[in-house]
């Protein structure tokens, strides 16, 4: 009984969300334009927050996405401008958009490897690399963005009349609930962060597969900074500042555990959409930015305090 | 039934039962527990001797019955009135701050307060606790951090605690389930002493001959029940195994019937970093061979150095004629070998995960998952594996933290039996799980053999050692003390070479 409320109450949480601001704003709120909207803003950080989910998963912790995102956007944009000039044709916008998405790729995998090879915190590994990747985003070019102005197809474009972000933020997720439910990599992920040392004892190849799991994070913040660059046509060195926050507080909202061995994809992207519409709710209702603030930081205190309380009382 | 036990009585717990949704854990037990005697308290897991304990220790209120010292009721609503009242429990997971010392830990919530507010007189408490140690004649040094502490040594400061707080009655669960043979000897010994100073101990083991050794009476539990109690010196083991399985153990450990065969494996001068020193051994398809030893002596160390925890620095490890190079468990795995480890909880099993998990996490090749995991396959190979080992479980799909101790051993040998492995280790494999579930795993050692099996058995009990093996290894130092069979040693000799220089 209590398990099945601590697994609805999320998702009712997010209900009365939309019931609330259905009737507060009638005309706004539930129109295609608003929704489409939100979930296309929202398709960044989902992205990102599917890394993280397998990452939290397996008991550790990514403080350096945000940076990540800043310097994979920049790498992006800098290589368009590199291969065509001014004028961007399609082929230097697919070469800038692999770049970019390796560039997150190699930066998550230096958190791995910093991580398994020097046994290393998560915690710390990635605290480093927070600050070394955004100093590197802001080097490329003197702290100022590059402007890649055709570059809009990703962030802002169509295909089949479903925007282009909403649907990669769709396949990702799809992807991810496999890889977690059915591949020895997801098995293996809940295993290192339920006991790492009972994983290790069993055969799995605990740093092979942290390693993966940093590494495929990385390429998914890369992939996700090309969409964000797309989105505004233009990389920002400043992009993401504090993005790791709420890529994590989404994820625990969602129900993983900080300890490990505990998380879904779907808890997170239930999380990852509370926290958009809790944003897009204070815009239409009114409320300013610092007000957002003090609301997001309160849920995800209760978010957690019921999750535990429920789990206390089911054992 | 008798409990007209004589002396002065300074426990009684009276009529007391306790439910637990529909599990009836307690009904109407009477306990009582004389000044200045050991009390053992017998019973498989789940007879209710946590139970008991912990409405004693204020930790649960009974549905019934009532407590007395010294023949005054006491009600115990919280752990901290039964401490006042006297009366100290000693988990079998010790309850110490490793990082402090250990005169810290003694007078934790309780420290000598120094001459300015909210400070402490840490020189006042490091003599204390001194004092204390020396009045009771143990030598510890109160100035130690605790992490740096034997386990035995942890134990003496658990005590030290319960008498610090001046207890009269201390509850000792499971307190050998960790110690070596020597360390064990040495709180015999602490226990002797404090009954001679009128002190009484409730005194919980699944190692019977310590139980018939210590004891000044003895009771059994079985299902929530007294069934027995009496003077120690009217019982023996057979006769407490009786009443705590309800039915007679003609035979305790099943009679093999495995044949010997061939060499399967070969260990030569096997040395690591962990202290082995030149170990050379062979174990034979369907032989069970027993490794013996102190704590410290370096059996676990064999174990983790052949299983590529703590890879070996020199010598070969020839499975079935091939020389292994093995540098990981995963590399083990792959050969054939499988380690049981001594620690379920911390290298054993994933509790939080489904049981089924557990079982299957280091078989997924074998099963044929390297790509894709077929959760359905994995949980019905589980149930099948599960039923053969007899795990009691609500279903496989329940988190491996749902089960009892012994439960959770067994699911851990289901994983081990799905391997298919050619070359078993079994580290303390009975450690801290009942009468009934042992024999099951002693039956299981036998047939694995029977199969054609190597087996290395670990263990720190002797007695399981000569009804199960065929073979005995001692280890000393980090080498090999001896190699015996079984029929022509004795635990004498054993002991000896394990422990002489």
């Amino acid at each position: 009984m209590s398990k099945l409320i601590r697994r609805l109450l999320p998702f009712a949480s997010l209900l009365l969300i939309f019931i609330v601001l259905s009737i507060k704003r009638p005309e706004t709120f539930f129109t295609a334009d608003n929704l489409l909207n939100v979930f296309r803003r929202c398709s960044v950080n989902t992205i990102i927050a599917v890394g993280m989910t397998g990452i939290i998963i397996s008991g550790g912790i990514d403080l350096s996405v945000g940076s990540m995102l800043a310097l994979s956007g920049m790498a992006g944009a800098w290589t368009m401008l590199r291969v065509c000039g001014d004028n961007l044709t399609s082929s230097g916008m697919v070469a800038g958009t692999l770049v970019g998405t390796l560039v997150g790729t190699g930066s998550g995998l230096l958190n791995g490897l910093l991580i398994t090879r020097l046994k290393l915190p998560p915690f710390i590994v990635t605290l480093g690399t927070m600050s070394a990747f955004r100093g590197i985003g802001y080097v490329m070019n003197d702290g100022q963005p590059y402007n890649v102005p055709n570059y809009g197809y990703l962030g802002n474009g169509q295909f089949a009349g479903v925007p282009v972000s909403i649907l990669i933020a769709v396949l990702i997720v799809l992807v991810a609930v496999l890889v977690l439910r059915y591949t020895p990599l997801g098995r293996y992920t809940y295993a290192i962060g339920s006991n790492r040392e009972a994983a290790f004892h069993a055969g799995v190849n605990v740093n092979g597969n942290l390693t993966a799991i940093y590494t495929l994070a990385g390429l998914l913040v890369g992939l996700a900074a090309m969409i964000a660059t797309s989105r505004t046509v233009s990389a920002q060195p400043t992009a993401g500042i504090s993005l790791e926050l709420d890529i994590i507080a989404a994820v625990v909202i969602g129900g993983a555990s900080l300890s490990g061995g505990r998380g879904t994809i779907l808890g997170t992207i239930i999380g990852t959409l509370l926290i958009a519409f809790l944003r897009n709710g204070c815009v239409l209702l009114g409320i300013n930015d610092h007000i957002q603030l003090i609301v997001i930081g309160a849920i995800i205190v209760i978010a957690v305090a019921v999750d535990q309380a429920a789990r206390a009382r089911s054992k | 039934m008798s409990t007209n036990l004589g002396g002065d009585i300074l426990l009684r717990m009276r009529g007391i039962s306790k439910r637990f949704g529909p599990v009836q854990a307690l009904s109407d037990v009477t306990f009582s527990v004389r000044k200045g005697t050991v009390h053992a308290l017998c019973g498989e897991n789940g007879a209710g001797k946590s139970t008991l304990m912990k409405i004693l220790a204020g930790v649960h209120q009974p549905d019934a019955g009532a407590i007395e010292l010294n023949g005054r009721e006491c009600q115990f609503t919280a752990p901290a009135d039964a401490l006042k009242a006297g009366i100290s429990m000693i988990y079998q997971e010790l309850d110490l701050a490793e990082d402090l010392t250990v005169a810290e830990n003694i007078f934790l919530g309780a420290e000598p307060r120094g001459a300015l507010p909210f400070t402490v007189d840490r020189r006042a408490m490091f003599t204390q606790a001194t004092e204390l140690a020396s009045q009771y004649g143990f030598t510890i040094d109160a100035n130690a951090t605790v992490a740096e502490l034997s386990t035995g040594d942890c134990q003496i400061v658990e005590l030290l605690k319960a008498l610090r707080r001046k207890s009269s009655i201390i509850v000792m669960d499971e307190p050998t389930s960790s110690l070596s043979e020597a360390e064990a000897q040495r709180l015999f010994a602490v226990v002797r002493q404090l009954r001679e100073r009128g002190l009484a101990i409730v005194y919980i083991s699944h190692r019977l001959e310590e139980v018939v050794d210590l004891a000044n009476d003895i009771s059994i539990l079985r299902d929530g029940k007294v069934v027995h109690s009496a003077p120690a010196d009217q019982l023996n083991i057979a006769s407490i195994v009786h009443h705590m399985v309800g039915r007679e153990l003609n035979e305790f450990f099943p009679a093999k019937s495995a044949a010997i065969g061939g060499v399967r494996l070969q260990v030569k001068d096997l040395s690591s970093d962990e202290g082995i020193n030149g170990v050379s051994f062979e174990v034979r398809s369907g032989e069970i061979v027993g490794l013996a030893g102190l704590m410290g002596s370096g059996r676990t160390e064999i174990a983790r150095a052949i299983f590529g925890v703590q890879p070996r620095t020199s010598g070969e490890i020839v499975l079935d004629g091939t020389p292994l190079n093995i540098k990981s468990p995963a590399d083990a795995i792959a050969n054939g070998i499988a380690l049981l480890t001594e620690d379920r909880k911390r290298t054993g099993l994933c509790v939080n995960l489904p049981c089924f998990w557990n079982v299957t996490l280091p078989n997924l090749g074998v099963l044929g998952m390297n790509l894709i995991v077929q959760p359905a396959k994995e949980a019905a190979t589980a149930a099948r594996v599960g039923s053969q080992m007899n795990v009691k479980w609500a279903s496989p799909h329940a988190p491996a933290s749902s089960l009892s101790g012994g439960n959770q051993q067994k699911l851990l040998v289901a994983r081990w039996l799905l391997a298919e492995s050619r070359f078993m280790i079994f580290d303390e494999p009975t450690r801290g799980i009942d009468v009934g579930a042992k024999r099951e795993i002693y039956a299981l050692l036998n047939d694995l053999a029977a199969k054609g099996k190597a087996i290395l058995f670990i263990s720190s009990e002797l007695p399981e050692l000569f009804g199960v093996a065929d073979r005995i290894l001692v280890m000393r130092r980090g080498r090999l003390a001896g190699n015996l069979a079984t029929k022509q040693t004795s635990p004498n000799e054993v002991m000896h070479l394990a422990a002489v220089e």
